[in-house]
């Protein structure tokens, strides 16, 4: 389970401190695909990066499983922390292979290990032809996907996901988004991700927390995001075809 | 100075076509006499001056750096030069076998140059000699020395020298091959080469300077560099140098014994010479006293009149016994001596 | 009138196609490639007594130490340059901008300069012998004195400390160009910094470095001065004293052949890792965030950064300037011989820029009209054999050139009744050998300017009723004025500098301050060598601050 208590993020500039997050908490359960949505600079990514370690915190508390991985005082390397993490420009390693960036993470593993965890995990991407390629022989979407089984591999206790299908086209967009979830929810894998994109959101997340200038104006499941917004600006901002959408969505897998 | 004037490079100039163009007139008239020469002006100037003065004749000299032979070969038969000078048996050879000189006869030229130092038929005269002596720490106990005792296993890791190839050494590894044989020759190369202290590079100065430094003890160089140094001004480099070394004249132990070896620096009258008769003139002064003692003086090498008063630095090395060998016998072990230098690896 | 409008008809295709330029250019092109055909038929023409003598004394030892040469000047400049641009990249601590562009100023810095320089300054009664006496309580160096520089190792400290910045300059603008996002994800995959340094960056870089070395690689190639002054009997060395001592042309050239097979390695080494280069980094970039140093870690890295400038530049700087100031305090004047080199320097320096720039718009055009017209192949040609010139070793260039310059000599001089010497014998023969090894820097700096002017600029020139020609003039003239005035800075530094092809090329009695810094040297009479030397890297230092600005355009 991530707890976000209380934090405060900030970026330090000539004329003083630049806040960028305030006073911001969030729980998101164990196994759910929580999503941070809102306008560019509202301080998700920022929110993203300090739960990766890359960022410090001002105020508050970071803990992930039951253990603490920053407080203002404290922040432990992102090595250490068992956080994953998809990036919006997919930030595979071109000068290795598929399967080889996809082992990256599993250096601690035998060989034999390694070997079978990766062939595991390009069959869960759909990707198993693609073992001995390199990323730049690869489409934006297959990209995303070996990005998804590298950050997959060493089985973190939280995925964290940055705007990870903006760099696509349209059409894929939304394909992936709902693969990315079913892989997420058949694993069982904690997820958060961020986005500006409405699509995206409602077609991944459990929980969904509408961001605007550092705060999280509601965190509720889409539904109730949608249907109960508890914010003028939350109303404003979700708006109606993607009721539509999730709704045929819905009926057509019946429920 | 030192050129590598010994090259084939089939360089000419086409500055030499103006510029004799120019020179050819004022060669023509009389009392002239044009002097191409590979010394740099400033050290044999007060000497032409001299001549000058004395004999009435106007000195044209032409400063030729590198490619002496080439350039005259060029002018052919419209050449102003009436007297070539070089510095280096080897390049002074080169000149009589390009076919550029002309043998002349005079008896004050024969009187003071011995005569291994001169061309039995004329075409070259020896006007100074440049002995290469051992450098040694002045605090060394020696005092006397021969070229044979440089492979002496005492010296291990005491020896400094340049290059082997360098033109300096190629003629002193000749001339011990005329007394040694090349065999022995080979031997001592392989030997001073275990000797040596550092790589054989640099210059001759370096020798003393590495002396001063504590690479080595002794050294193989040439001694007019000696007088340079010892007469510079106290506190400079140079001086420090020179005041951390003495000199001994080596001599050859191999038959003919007794001898320190000389290059030489010389002259020649050129082949198409317009004033064949100032030629001879300004060549007869350069070997009398007064033109001796410059070279002695200014220059501080050995002069090749006898009797002639040396600068006191020069004068401390004692009395000089120039190796009986002609010269002739010298330059043509050359190139063995330069393959024999190879052979053995001696600069690497 | 038929005929009239034929020739016209003729006239307008020449204009159109610009077939004068193509011709020019195909001519430049052949002045670039004659060198290594004549080494060859100069090669052959030799005399197999000579070459035996060589092959068994003189070439094995002269390989095997330029091979150890290259391998130990390759590690250290890859250590020292990769070290120096991860540093500045990675890191922030105070002085950090600063040592951005001074690790830059070794460039200024030729090879045989900076060996002079420490000849006398780690000379056992140089300064720091002499301070290090002192400090242990020594009085004579007989007592204490450390290895003498003369060695190899001494060779690979001396041309390491200089040549480092290739690698330095390349792999920074490498790992600049690296996204942040893939050292991040290193990290979120279990990598500290110094694995994803290991791992990832660095693996990355690698096709920079390799370029970066190459180039430092063949400058080491062609360097005689270090070489020769340091006793180290290099391929450049033999090459020039089987020509000039042992006077057998043919076999220099046969020597010179050996070298071009580590060329050409080079050069493909060089070339592919270029390629390699351009894939790699075809992701949006995201800058790497620097992590800030404090304290004692700050100072240390600091301490690391401004060691390269010390060692390749500030020591041999200062010394140049003291020796400089002690000369002419000592003797108040500087001697006619070292005015008249200056002289002739700048004369050849000169003669050779505006034949280079030119030569260089020519073939940067005619590449880019190839390029046009045949996408597949043309324009890359053209400056692919101006880049052979630059890597062929300055010894190797000017036998090559000799025998071409003789023909024409010789062809002229028939044909006139000259006596021959029109080339060899003037400083024709040094301009174009600069030209032929300095073309690659106008090409590639006018290419990259053509490159940078629009198409439509030219199309709407030429829909506006100007030829070719005139476009050329009126367009693409002006707007190049920037990197032809680059190209010429760098082509003049460059050719103030060199040594190698200048003293087997230059006309009898004409020395530039390289030469006459070299004879000096040679002859042991450092008087006034510190002199030539340091009129030499104030010249050098003027690209160097060129580069540097343009980088950190770049950089920062």
């Amino acid at each position: 389970m991530l707890v976000l208590d209380h934090i405060h993020l900030a970026y330090d500039t000539a004329q003083g401190p630049r806040h960028v997050v305030r006073d911001l908490s969030l729980t998101l359960e164990t196994g759910k695909i929580g999503c941070l949505l809102g306008a560019s600079g509202c301080g998700k990514s920022t929110i993203l990066r300090a739960i990766a370690g890359f960022e410090p915190l001002r105020q508050g508390e970071i803990r992930l499983a039951g253990a603490t991985l920053s407080t203002a005082a404290h922040r432990l390397a992102p090595e250490r922390r068992a956080v994953g993490m998809m990036f919006q420009d997919y930030a595979l390693f071109p000068h290795l292979s598929v399967a080889q960036n996809i082992a990256f993470g599993l250096h601690r593993a035998s060989r034999a290990e390694r070997k079978a965890r990766v062939q595991a995990l390009l069959a869960t991407v759909d990707l198993s032809g693609a073992h001995d390629r390199y990323p730049h022989e690869l489409s934006g979407g297959q990209q995303q996907r070996v990005a998804l089984a590298r950050a997959l591999a060493p089985d973190p206790d939280l995925l964290l996901l940055d705007e990870p299908f903006s760099n696509l086209d349209i059409d894929m967009r939304e394909r992936l988004a709902f693969e990315v979830r079913d892989i997420l929810t058949a694993s069982g894998h904690t997820a958060l991700l961020v986005t500006h994109n409405q699509a995206e959101a409602f077609a991944i997340a459990d929980r969904i927390g509408v961001m605007h200038e550092g705060e999280i104006l509601q965190w509720d499941t889409p539904h109730t995001v949608h249907h109960h917004p508890a914010h003028p600006f939350v109303a404003q901002f979700v708006g109606r075809e993607h009721v539509l959408q999730r709704r045929e969505q819905a009926l057509s897998r019946g429920q | 100075m030192s050129t590598r004037s010994k090259v084939l490079r089939p360089t000419l100039s086409a500055l030499a076509l103006c510029g004799t163009l120019g020179l050819s007139f004022a060669a023509w008239a009389d009392g002239e006499v044009s002097l191409y020469t590979t010394r740099e002006p400033k050290l044999i100037q007060p000497l032409l001056d001299q001549f000058t003065k004395e004999s009435g004749v106007k000195v044209n000299t032409v400063f030729v750096k590198d490619g002496l032979l080439e350039r005259v070969r060029t002018e052919g038969a419209q050449s102003p030069a009436d007297v070539l000078m070089t510095v280096d048996a080897g390049n002074l050879l080169d000149l009589v076998e390009g076919g550029v000189t002309q043998p002349v006869k005079s008896k004050t030229l024969n009187d003071v140059i011995p005569a291994n130092l001169r061309d039995g038929a004329g075409h070259w005269y020896t006007l100074s000699l440049r002995d290469r002596v051992l450098y040694a720490d002045k605090d060394l106990a020696l005092t006397s020395f021969t070229y044979e005792d440089l492979a002496d296993s005492k010296w291990k890791g005491k020896v400094c020298i340049r290059s082997g190839q360098h033109p300096y050494n190629t003629a002193l590894v000749a001339a011990m091959i005329a007394h040694d044989g090349a065999a022995k020759t080979e031997q001592w190369l392989r030997n001073v080469k275990a000797n040596l202290a550092r790589k054989a590079a640099g210059g001759d100065r370096d020798v003393a300077r590495d002396i001063l430094g504590g690479i080595c003890d002794i050294g193989l160089a040439n001694a007019y560099y000696v007088g340079h140094m010892k007469n510079a001004e106290p506190g400079t480099d140079a001086r420090k140098w020179g005041d951390a070394i003495k000199v001994i004249r080596p001599t050859f132990s191999g038959k003919p014994a007794g001898g320190t070896h000389v290059n030489i620096t010389g002259a020649s009258v050129a082949k198409h010479a317009p004033n064949k008769d100032n030629a001879v003139k300004l060549l007869e002064y350069l070997v009398s006293e007064p033109a001796q003692v410059l070279y002695a003086q200014a220059n501080y090498e050995y002069p090749v009149r006898k009797g002639v008063k040396l600068d006191p630095v020069v004068q401390s090395f004692g009395e000089l016994v120039v190796d009986p060998l002609p010269i002739t016998d010298i330059v043509k072990h050359r190139k063995q001596a330069s393959e024999l230098v190879d052979k053995v690896g001696f600069d690497n | 009138m038929a005929d009239v409008s034929y020739l016209h008809r003729v006239r307008a295709a020449l204009q159109e196609r610009g077939l004068v330029i193509q011709t020019a250019a195909f001519l430049l092109a052949a002045l670039v490639l004659a060198p290594v055909v004549n080494l060859l038929w100069t090669a052959s023409g030799g005399s197999t007594a000579h070459w035996t003598h060589l092959l068994h004394y003189v070439l094995p030892h002269a390989a095997r130490n330029t091979l150890a040469l290259l391998a130990g000047v390759g590690i250290m400049v890859t250590l020292l340059g990769t070290g120096a641009a991860w540093l500045v990249t990675a890191y922030d601590f105070p002085g950090r901008r600063t040592l951005t562009w001074a690790l830059l100023l070794p460039l200024a810095v030729p090879t045989y300069i900076v060996a002079f320089a420490y000849l006398d300054l780690l000379h056992p009664i140089g300064p720091v012998q002499t301070t290090i006496r002192t400090m242990l309580g020594y009085d004579s160096p007989r007592q204490f004195r450390l290895g003498d520089l003369r060695s190899i190792w001494g060779a690979i400290f001396v041309l390491g400390t200089v040549l480092y910045p290739y690698v330095y300059l390349s792999t920074r603008a490498m790992f600049m160009m690296q996204s942040a996002s893939l050292l991040e994800a290193a990290r979120t995959l279990g990598c500290s910094p110094r694995q994803a340094f290991l791992r990832v960056a660095l693996p990355m870089a690698r096709p920079a470095i390799a370029v970066g070395v190459s180039l430092a690689l063949l400058e080491t190639l062609n360097d005689i001065g270090a070489s020769e002054f340091l006793g180290v009997q290099t391929l450049t060395v033999a090459v020039y004293t089987t020509w000039i001592t042992r006077s057998d042309l043919a076999g220099a050239a046969q020597i010179a052949l050996s070298m071009l097979i580590i060329v050409l390695g080079l050069i493909l080494l060089e070339r592919h890792s270029r390629k390699r280069q351009r894939y790699v980094t075809t992701q949006k970039m995201r800058p790497l965030p620097r992590r800030a140093l404090r304290g004692p870690k700050a100072w240390m890295a600091l301490a690391a950064g401004v060691l390269p400038v010390l060692l390749g530049f500030l020591a041999p700087a200062a010394y140049l300037v003291v020796e400089t100031v002690k000369r002419y305090t000592q003797v108040g004047a500087v001697s006619h011989a070292l005015v008249n080199s200056l002289y002739n320097t700048l004369l050849v320096a000169t003669a050779a820029t505006v034949l280079t720039v030119a030569a260089g718009l020519i073939l940067a055009w005619a590449g880019r009209q190839l390029r046009d017209a045949a996408p597949a192949n043309g324009g890359r040609v053209m400056g692919r054999m101006a880049s052979l010139g630059y890597a062929l070793p300055g010894t190797v260039l000017a036998i090559g050139l000799l025998g071409p310059f003789v023909w024409f000599d010789r062809a002229l001089g028939s044909l006139f009744g000259l006596s021959g010497l029109l080339l060899t014998g003037s400083m024709a023969a040094l301009v174009i050998a600069y030209t032929v090894r300095f073309l690659a820097i106008s090409v590639g700096s006018l290419e990259a300017g053509l490159a940078r002017i629009s198409p439509s600029l030219e199309q709407a020139s030429r829909l506006l009723g100007h030829s070719p020609a005139g476009t050329l003039r009126r367009v693409h003239l002006p707007l190049l004025r920037p990197a032809m005035a680059a190209a010429a800075l760098l082509v003049f530094v460059d050719a103030m500098k060199e040594l190698p092809a200048t003293l087997l090329l230059r006309p009898m009695n004409f020395d530039t301050l390289a030469t006459w810094l070299y004879a000096e040297a040679a002859r042991g009479t450092y008087e006034e060598g510190a002199i030539a030397a340091l009129a030499i890297v104030l010249a050098g230092l003027l690209p160097v601050i060129l580069l540097a600005r343009t980088n950190l355009k770049f950089g920062n």
